[in-house]
């Protein structure tokens, strides 16, 4: 099964070229094709891990893509339990998602041509985890980037929406740059671009060079991931419809980075400073994500936020090395179940709130939807570390391992996971108790169209997709975690686990720890917002906090300020200086060789006769010249 | 006859066969079309019959044209020069086959003229792709000029005269300069061997051992030359002028083939020649490259025209050429060659889709669209995949290229290589911004929406029942095809492309190298 592989990807992107290529003539069937392909891909996936054994790599070359001199780049795939591990969890969720979508959808005039780009996706995602090489990655890595941005900008008649999507691509982008020298640097130093030579020599590599590597793969990481300092562009990714949110920008595409750097232990293990900056950059942006997660009304912006932070706990725990690549693929994989569901559940809110994103104007919400609220609760649950669901054991692995590290970076690390957890059941029970219970307070309003809202639960096509996320959020983790089952699994690609034996805490206080720091972000939010009636009005006068959280901790301004405004001028000053400068000395001086700019007006009568004349003249010239050469 | 003859012949016999089909425009553009497309036929003997591995110069034949001065008309061809006649044979049917949809020629003109002189220009530009005698190149070189100052005068904008004389006399003076450069390489020749010889491989052996200093005058003379073709920052400033006026499917050629004459030079002429001097003056040269990446792309972002917007793109990306031909090394090299050929498939169909949308709507201003993927999604995905090539996603044939020169820069030169890597975000700055104005938001601007939008409005449902744009039609579509699948088969299967070059890029590298 392993040799044909390559279907894998094959499926989704027959599907989308399907899709796009036959046009309005596959409307009535195109979103069956979209699920059937992924489908087909999944149940490939599960085929093969169930009938082959990963105990080693096992590269297989489709054929050879970019062959120049010592440069050899195949087409190559690479099966071992990581790739499988996120294949799985891609055509999955995946399958799941594509399902909800039919009933998302329904009304979209163009839903054929969403499924053609949610199938494009999958492809690119399933190329960006199989491939075999650092260059086949950067090939899916930005295959997602366009699917993320054709989805992002899905609403096009919406400007923000277009914004949202170019703003996405170039911050991208700026991450690719990182990945591209990162492999610019393999292949100068190594010889090679493929996981298995570059894995083989990077030992023998200076070790500037192979921080250098870890940090420039890391940029690459930080952009795919939504991580500081390249988070701005996450949450306006929102603009998109709800079940891309789902999909790629909280279950999978986001994860990427994470995948990276875990599929990069080869590198990351020789490089301490490189896993240093790692953990710093997810400690901070956990932290950053769920405390901007607290300030927002808009129910999918609180989820992304909410995702930024916990890929910092993802982040965090590869970061960690042989501690913990085990248990952030773990979190990515639970984080998967729970964040899908969380984001299908919004969407099933705003499909029977007129598409209505403000949470103040929800409320008592699971009296209308029943199915809608249990679903959503049980991921709650699990994402806020509830004992014994997925995020209990997931988490708290995260945080334990990082509270095993010695001396200040246990503390650090350790400290900032364990409060963010608590903040994470501030912002979670914040949203679940705006959005469900309470007074009903869309009744004293309408959604910004002018519409009165009539909630009412959504259709079994996009209820069980939610229902199965729900049960995966409650046995995932304890599937994963206990027995240490996804840890033994991936030893041949990242390495045996460590336990850390000189912690700053004892280990088994940290569970209960977590769980008591949550459960106090969960009664902090229940006085603020469960105890009393909520306004429909965002409140204006508020703490400098607040207002600070509210402008993502001033984020976006930062990047305003530094790129955004400064690239604008020096555009405008480049246009200005080629119009008047470059072109203005190249026109002055033709003008001045020509004795003034009447001479170069007559020039431009366009009559052929005179250029004839100065063509005769250089013949002349050239003759001349060929003469003086030949008898001189 | 070898088949590069024919090639050669074949447009130039069209051509002469369109002057007596000047009362009957359509006979004419059928003509046109059949003529170019058996030469596109053409090329398939000619790629079969190129051995990858084999002779430096291929398929050559010679006779003597100016004996006492050693002056012959000899032709051949190498693993670029074919991959720049074949994209050349592929884009003249394409311009034909579309100039219905892209251009209306000015009242009382026929279509026989503009389309002789486009076969004049093709002939013209094959033979300067497969001329080995220097003093042949040169003459090429400059009588080339001729039929695209009369295609962008005669046929262009409403400034199309500042254009066409900005464009001649600029690549003329150019010309000129090379044309000393190459007396002076004679000379050399004479003295060394006791007679003068203009031809191409014993030009290489003889200059080749020059002195230094010598080799750097000989070498600006050649340079400067192709830098004003290319062109490369500051010798810029006529192609936005040129591409702005030139008529869509000249724009195409000029932009797409011809300039590449100037990159051409540089690996033909310059680097075998005078290795010494190219080696001095690489840092000249890659910081041009790297500023013209920068600059090009900061200007392509600011443009409020859609055909300068082109132009200033190609500015970028004759840049990264350049960095690629003078890093020395076989990757980035490899990435100069087949970036010439991507370049004209993404650039000219990027032109060609521009020109669409400006014919309809009447106007290359970028701010008199808005929101158009809604009314013409085909139009609009035809633009998006254009553009994806042009800021050179992975899976997009431009890619290859891209990748390969920055990565083969960065052995040599990093510095370079990672100054020009912030080009990789600028194009996706500029690309998406310019997709972002046209075609997404509401449906807008007086071109969509205007009293008459031309040929073919229809009524547009969101916009109250007025006229607007209409999609691409059936033909349109069949005559972008080709560039479609190019732009994706070079993406994922560029191996044959890579072969073709990669032993002449080696032998000019080796050139180099030995000095």
């Amino acid at each position: 099964m392993i040799a044909s592989s390559w279907l894998l990807v094959a499926f989704p992107a027959l599907g989308a070229l399907i899709l796009l290529l036959g046009g309005n003539r596959t409307n009535a069937w195109g979103h069956l094709l979209g699920c059937a392909t992924v489908i087909a891909s999944f149940v490939y996936g599960l085929a093969m891990f169930f009938a082959d054994s990963f105990a080693e790599a096992a590269d297989t070359t489709v054929y050879s893509w970019i062959p120049v001199g010592a440069l050899q780049v195949d087409f190559g795939l690479r099966i071992d339990p990581l790739s499988v591990t996120f294949v799985l969890l891609i055509t999955g969720v995946g399958s799941l998602i594509h399902i909800y979508s039919i009933g998302y959808m329904a009304e979209d005039r163009d839903r054929r041509r969403f499924f053609a780009y949610l199938n494009l996706f999958v492809a690119s995602m399933l190329v960006l985890v199989l491939g075999n090489s650092f260059v086949t990655l950067y090939l899916g890595w930005e295959g997602v980037g366009l699917a993320s941005y054709l989805l992002i900008g899905w609403y096009t008649d919406r400007p923000s929406a277009a914004t949202a999507a170019k703003k996405a691509f170039l911050m991208n982008r700026v991450g690719d740059v990182g990945l591209a020298l990162a492999i610019f640097l393999m292949f100068k130093h190594i010889g090679s671009t493929s996981y298995a030579e570059v894995f083989a020599g990077i030992g023998d590599v200076s070790p500037g060079v192979v921080t250098a590597i870890g940090l420039l793969l890391l940029l690459g990481a930080c952009g795919k991931s939504g991580q500081f300092p390249l988070q701005a562009w996450l949450p306006d990714a929102m603009e998109g419809p709800t079940p891309v949110s789902a999909l790629i920008h909280a279950a999978t595409m986001v994860t990427a980075g994470v995948y990276l750097v875990a599929r990069s232990a080869p590198i990351y293990n020789l490089t301490e400073d490189g896993r240093l900056l790692v953990t710093i950059v997810g400690a901070f942006t956990l932290l950053l994500g769920s405390i901007i997660g607290c300030a927002y009304d808009d129910i999918k912006k609180v989820l992304a936020y909410s995702t930024v932070s916990q890929i910092g706990y993802m982040m965090l725990a590869v970061g960690l090395g042989p501690f913990g690549y085990a248990l952030g693929i773990a979190h990515l994989l639970t984080h998967g179940f729970f964040k899908a569901g969380l984001f299908l559940g919004a969407g099933s809110v705003m499909h029977a709130m007129n598409d209505e994103v403000d949470m103040r104007k929800f409320g008592g919400l699971y009296r209308k939807m029943p199915i809608t609220f249990a679903t959503f609760g049980l991921g709650y649950l699990a994402i806020i570390g509830f004992p014994f669901l997925s995020g209990f054991y997931t988490k708290d692995a995260i945080i334990e391992a990082a509270f095993g590290q010695e001396g200040w970076r246990g503390w650090i690390f350790g400290g900032s996971a364990l409060l963010a957890a608590g903040i994470t059941g501030f912002y979670m029970t914040r949203l679940v108790l705006l959005t469900f219970f309470g007074k009903q307070r869309w009744r004293e309003t309408t959604s910004a169209d002018g519409r009165e809202f009539h909630p009412h639960e959504s259709p079994p096509v996009m209820t069980v997709p939610m229902i199965v996320l729900a049960v995966g959020s409650v046995a995932a983790g304890a599937l994963l975690i206990s027995g240490d089952t996804l840890a033994e699994f991936l030893v041949p690609a990242v390495g045996e686990l460590s336990e850390s034996d000189h912690g700053v805490l004892p280990h088994a206080l940290i569970p209960w720890l977590t769980v008591l720091i949550s459960a106090l972000g969960v009664l902090l939010a229940w006085t603020l917002f469960g105890r009393r009636d909520t306004p429909v009005e965002r409140p204006a006068n508020v703490s400098w906090p607040v207002r600070a959280a509210r402008k993502d901790l001033y984020g976006n301004a930062l990047n305003e300020a530094l790129v955004a405004t400064p690239g604008l001028w020096l555009t405008r000053f480049s246009v200005f200086a080629d119009n008047r400068g470059v072109d203005g000395a190249v026109n002055g001086l033709a003008a001045g060789l020509g004795g003034g700019s009447g001479r170069l007006r007559r020039l431009q009568t366009g009559f052929v006769r005179s250029y004839a004349l100065s063509m005769l003249g250089g013949g002349v010239l050239l003759v001349g010249a060929l003469l003086a050469v030949r008898y001189s | 006859m070898t088949v590069l003859l024919a090639l050669i012949l074949l447009p130039l016999a069209g051509a002469l066969a369109l002057t007596g089909l000047r009362s009957n425009d359509r006979l004419a553009t059928i003509t046109a079309l059949a003529v170019s497309i058996v030469e596109l036929l053409l090329i398939v003997p000619l790629w079969l019959a190129y051995d990858p591995g084999g002779e430096r110069i291929q398929q050559a034949s010679s006779m003597d044209w100016i004996p006492a001065f050693g002056v012959h008309i000899s032709f051949g061809i190498d693993g670029i020069a074919l991959l720049m006649i074949a994209v050349i044979a592929l884009l003249v049917p394409i311009v034909i086959g579309a100039l219905h949809s892209t251009d209306k020629l000015p009242e009382g003109r026929s279509a026989a003229g503009f389309l002789a002189l486009i076969l004049v220009q093709q002939a013209l530009t094959i033979a300067v792709f497969a001329a080995t005698d220097v003093f042949l190149f040169y003459v090429l070189f400059e009588i080339m000029l001729i039929p695209m100052y009369f295609l962008i005068g005669g046929y262009g904008g409403a400034r199309r005269q500042y254009a066409a004389v900005k464009f001649f006399l600029y690549s003329f003076l150019g010309g000129l300069i090379m044309l000393a450069s190459a007396i002076g390489a004679y000379s050399l020749a004479a003295d060394e061997l006791g007679q003068g010889t203009f031809d191409w491989a014993t030009l290489v052996d003889v200059v080749s051992d020059a002195p230094a200093s010598t080799q750097i005058w000989l070498f600006l003379g050649f340079f400067l030359a192709f830098a004003i073709k290319a062109p490369l920052v500051p010798f810029h400033t006529w192609l936005p002028d040129a591409a702005g006026q030139a008529p869509i499917g000249v724009t195409v050629l000029l932009v797409g083939v011809l300039d590449k004459v100037g990159t051409f030079g540089f690996l033909r002429y310059c680097l075998p020649m005078f290795p010494e001097g190219s080696e001095r003056l690489a840092p000249l040269v890659l910081v041009l490259g790297v500023i013209g990446v920068i600059y090009g792309s900061m200007l392509a972002a600011g443009q409020q025209d859609m055909k300068r917007f082109v132009a200033y793109v190609s500015l970028a990306h004759f840049g990264f050429i350049a960095i690629g031909i003078f890093a020395f090394t076989q990757q980035a090299m490899v990435g100069s060659a087949t970036y010439m050929l991507n370049h004209s498939i993404a650039t000219g169909m990027l032109i060609l889709v521009v020109g669409i949308i400006a014919a309809r709507g009447g106007s290359t201003r970028i701010s008199d669209y808005g929101g158009m993927a809604k009314v013409t999604p085909i139009l609009g995905g035809m633009l998006l995949l254009a553009g994806l090539s042009t800021l050179s996603l992975p899976g997009t044939n431009s890619f290859i290229s891209e990748f390969l020169v920055l990565l083969g820069a960065f052995e040599t030169r990093p510095a370079y290589a990672i100054v020009a890597t912030v080009g990789m975000v600028l194009a996706a700055a500029y690309v998406l911004w310019l997709y972002q104005r046209i075609m997404t938001g509401p449906v807008r601007g007086d071109a969509l929406l205007g009293a008459s939008p031309g040929p073919g409005a229809v009524e547009a449902p969101e916009a109250g029942a007025k006229k607007t744009i209409r999609d691409l039609s059936v033909t349109e579509i069949a005559v972008l095809a080709p560039l479609v699948v190019l732009v994706l088969g070079l993406g994922f299967y560029p191996k044959p492309v890579l072969d073709t070059v990669t032993p002449t890029v080696d032998a000019t590298l080796t050139a180099v190298q030995e000095r």
